[in-house]
């Protein structure tokens, strides 16, 4: 029996991410590279070793190589202590039959014996699939003075855009009265996150009827959730102000880079007491060189930058040699950009190599390079193109 | 190598001419090449040639590198055979204050030699720059069945400059054996300059520190391998890249900036080589809008938004604008505030530098602002 706990985060990061098209060809959404040197999956794990909690569950089932590599036993999170841990929970084969999660709620129902080990009060569910800083203690704080069955994130969005959005309809002590699932006529705005406190005994017995019910896909937004409220269960709905950006689509993501290049970004990555931990590479630091131009730009180590580069993030061991135009893009790790190439607004994934003359993308639509490609020598890759890796 | 060979780095070497950047700090510790402590070249080094077993002595103000190694985990080096080993400074009832020299730090170091499983011990300082496995020079010792090997890189004839502070310099026969040896000599001296680095067999090293320090010496160089170049043999082994040597400001100074040149980038951390550090888990850095940055070397978590030219940039410092930093050495968490000019200075850690301020130094003798100063 391991220690008791207050609270246990499950995390649902078997997502494909299927609108992020080359970029998730050949990993799993919540190990999308960002910022610079971040993962998506570095937000909510590094959110939970500060607002105290310690044993975090890593629901894989797409593309999971690079993400259980990544993950590897949470030292990089500072999860790897004596009484916690972040554990990859693969589906597997029980008795004679495997089964793959169908949905996020089947997903926590096949992993309730590894909930129970460390016999939980709460237990927190959240999504890899967002960029935002979040104290996830105040939100547990707010559902146990509330004595609520479940406690649901939200945030309010602009009343235009509400019905793109799970929209939660409160009473004026924020409880919950009525889920819509992107309303054609919003009733407000306040948006679901994606991210549920739920008190685990209830939980559990929502779960177990759930996967009895074989018209049920499975889902938190789409049963779970519904049936409490059907029931009329206590749930509530937390307040959160801040940065909070889903990165779903190649827009977006490229989007919630640039944000990082504001004269004030709301997302603040130098804040001491939220440190946002990713993997380290060892590399010496980035070199710019006697010709080069680097204006609001996010440099990561390694790199070595001979020519320009404007309103850019690079991550670690970029090459940008002489001559080479790098402007409004995102270009990801251990990518070489030669001699007199252009990029602009594009998104090039890891391992590429941009040979001399190259040009890609324009000032419209964003372009994508899928990781190890090679662009050949003087080749034009057009606006809003998608190139894709080769498949492994 | 690796089943053989300990390491023993001794990281308080006190004989050199570092001024204010030594007052609180080993040598050891010492920050280089915007991410760097000075061990940090030698301790990977040794990892990067399968060595598992490593003692590292600091002197003095030791705190700074504890807080710096830690565990050893960057150099993945908490093992649980082995691994890093820190030997506090040697100070026993018998000895106390007694400290006089390189030998007397190594008398603390004998328990750590008595364990050791290994039969060859890898004895380095830690004030010199450079990357290398020491694969080849093992083989050496082994062919050429030396007593002692050290490791050395020819540098030129030069008078005495203060580059060159407290340099051992010597001359081999065809064989590569040691025949003579100088320490900071001025005239006629040799090419061949020591890079501190001596492999030995385990046993022997404990016989020659015993038989030294009983006889009052106190200096590795001078009073154990100048004496036994007739008795024992002693050969030498060329380190054929760059060099950076931390034996004087002006070296350091030179060390760093030779850090700007590509070709020395290369040397030193290219074709995969591997330098560890501490992990600070830094944000990526930052460079404003008008920002100008030319010629320099950033760490990770700074914020620039005014001129950097031909400098190093340590992790986690702020530039504001309007600010010129040029030919100067930044260390970790200075901030420099707006419109203010920099040239030939070296900050050290946690230094604020107001707006509108002017600090000028020259090459040779730059300005130092110590440790957390407010100037």
């Amino acid at each position: 029996m391991n220690v008791k706990k207050r609270c246990v985060a499950m995390l649902l990061a078997g997502g494909q991410g299927s609108r992020l098209y080359a970029l998730t060809q050949n990993r799993a959404k919540p190990a999308v590279p960002y910022g610079g040197k971040y993962k998506i999956i570095d937000f909510p794990l590094s959110n939970c070793i500060h607002s105290g909690i310690d044993t975090v569950g890593v629901l894989t089932q797409y593309e999971p190589l690079e993400l259980n590599a990544y993950i590897g036993n949470g030292a990089t999170w500072d999860l790897d202590c004596m009484s916690g841990g972040a554990y990859v929970l693969p589906p597997y084969v029980k008795g004679k039959k495997g089964e793959w999660y169908s949905g996020t709620a089947s997903a926590i129902y096949q992993n309730i014996h590894f909930i129970e080990q460390y016999d939980p009060e709460y237990i927190l569910i959240l999504s890899g699939d967002h960029i935002y800083t979040m104290d996830y203690e105040k939100m547990i704080d707010a559902h146990e003075k509330k004595g609520a069955d479940a406690t649901i994130a939200v945030m309010e969005v602009p009343m235009a855009e509400a019905s793109r959005f799970g929209i939660m309809n409160t009473n004026e002590e924020m409880r919950i009265v009525e889920f819509e699932e992107k309303p054609p006529v919003p009733k407000n705005n306040l948006a679901s996150m994606g991210i549920y406190v739920f008190t685990w005994s209830k939980l559990k017995e929502y779960l177990i009827a759930d996967n009895q019910d074989p018209n049920s896909s499975n889902d938190f937004g789409k049963n779970i959730i519904p049936t409490m409220l059907d029931n009329g269960e206590k749930m509530y709905a937390y307040l959160f102000s801040g940065y909070w950006k889903d990165v779903g689509t190649i827009d977006s993501l490229w989007e919630a880079n640039m944000d990082l290049l504001a004269e004030e970004p709301e997302l603040d990555l130098r804040d001491d007491n939220w440190r946002i931990y990713g993997r380290n590479l060892v590399l010496p630091p980035h070199f710019i060189g006697n010709d080069a131009t680097v204006k609001n730009s996010i440099v990561g180590d390694g790199c070595i930058v001979l020519g320009t580069v404007e309103n850019s993030i690079l991550f670690p061991n970029v090459k940008v040699e002489e001559g080479a135009f790098i402007k409004d893009s995102v270009v990801m790790q251990h990518t070489i950009v030669c001699k007199n190439s252009s990029v602009t607004r594009a998104i090039v994934d890891e391992d590429v190599t941009i040979c001399e003359d190259a040009q890609i993308g324009g000032e419209g639509k964003i372009t994508v390079v899928g990781s190890e490609l090679t662009i050949p020598k003087g080749a034009e890759i057009k606006e809003g193109e998608m190139l894709y890796p080769r498949a492994k | 190598m690796r089943k053989n060979v300990c390491g023993l780095i001794y990281a308080g070497e006190e004989n050199l001419n570092l001024r204010e950047l030594v007052n609180q700090r080993s040598v050891g510790a010492l920050p280089v090449g915007g991410r760097y402590r000075a061990i940090d070249f030698i301790l990977s080094n040794m990892v990067n040639s399968g060595i598992r077993n490593i003692g590292v002595i600091p002197r003095r103000n030791y705190q700074s590198m504890m807080d710096h190694l830690g565990s050893g985990k960057e150099w993945d080096l908490n093992r649980k055979d082995g691994g890093l080993i820190i030997i506090p400074p040697y100070d026993t009832n018998e000895n106390y204050g007694a400290h006089q020299g390189t030998i007397d730090t190594l008398q603390g170091a004998a328990p750590f030699l008595r364990r050791a499983p290994q039969k060859y011990c890898l004895l380095a300082s830690s004030c010199s720059v450079y990357t290398e496995t020491y694969d080849k020079m093992f083989e050496f010792h082994m062919e050429t069945g030396a007593d002692i090997t050290l490791m050395y890189s020819v540098q030129e004839n030069a008078s005495a400059t203060l580059d060159r502070f407290a340099d051992v310099r010597f001359k081999t026969d065809e064989d590569g054996r040691v025949v003579d040896m100088k320490t900071h000599g001025t005239a006629g001296t040799y090419d061949k300059v020591s890079l501190g680095i001596y492999l030995i067999k385990k046993d022997l090293l404990q016989y020659l520190l015993d038989d030294a320090a009983s006889r009052g010496k106190y200096n590795i160089d001078t009073d154990i391998i100048m004496n036994h170049l007739d008795t024992l043999k002693i050969y030498a082994y060329e380190h054929k890249g760059y060099v950076g040597q931390l034996r004087s400001v002006a070296s350091y100074f030179s060390t760093n900036m030779d850090l700007l040149k590509r070709d020395v980038q290369e040397d030193l951390f290219g074709s995969g080589t591997k330098v560890y550090t501490k992990i600070k888990d830094e944000a990526p850095t930052r460079y404003g809008k008008d920002a100008v940055v030319k010629n320099s070397l950033i760490g990770s978590g700074c914020i620039i938004e005014g001129t950097v030219e031909n400098s190093i940039i340590f992790r986690g410092v702020t530039i504001a604008k309007g600010t010129v930093v040029k030919d100067c050495i930044i260390m970790q968490a200075s901030e420099v505030y707006a419109n203010s000019q920099l040239t030939n200075v070296i900050l050290d850690k946690k230094v604020t530098v107001r707006p509108n301020s002017v600090l000028a130094g020259s090459r040779e003798y730059p300005v130092i602002i110590p440790k957390g100063a407010n100037v």
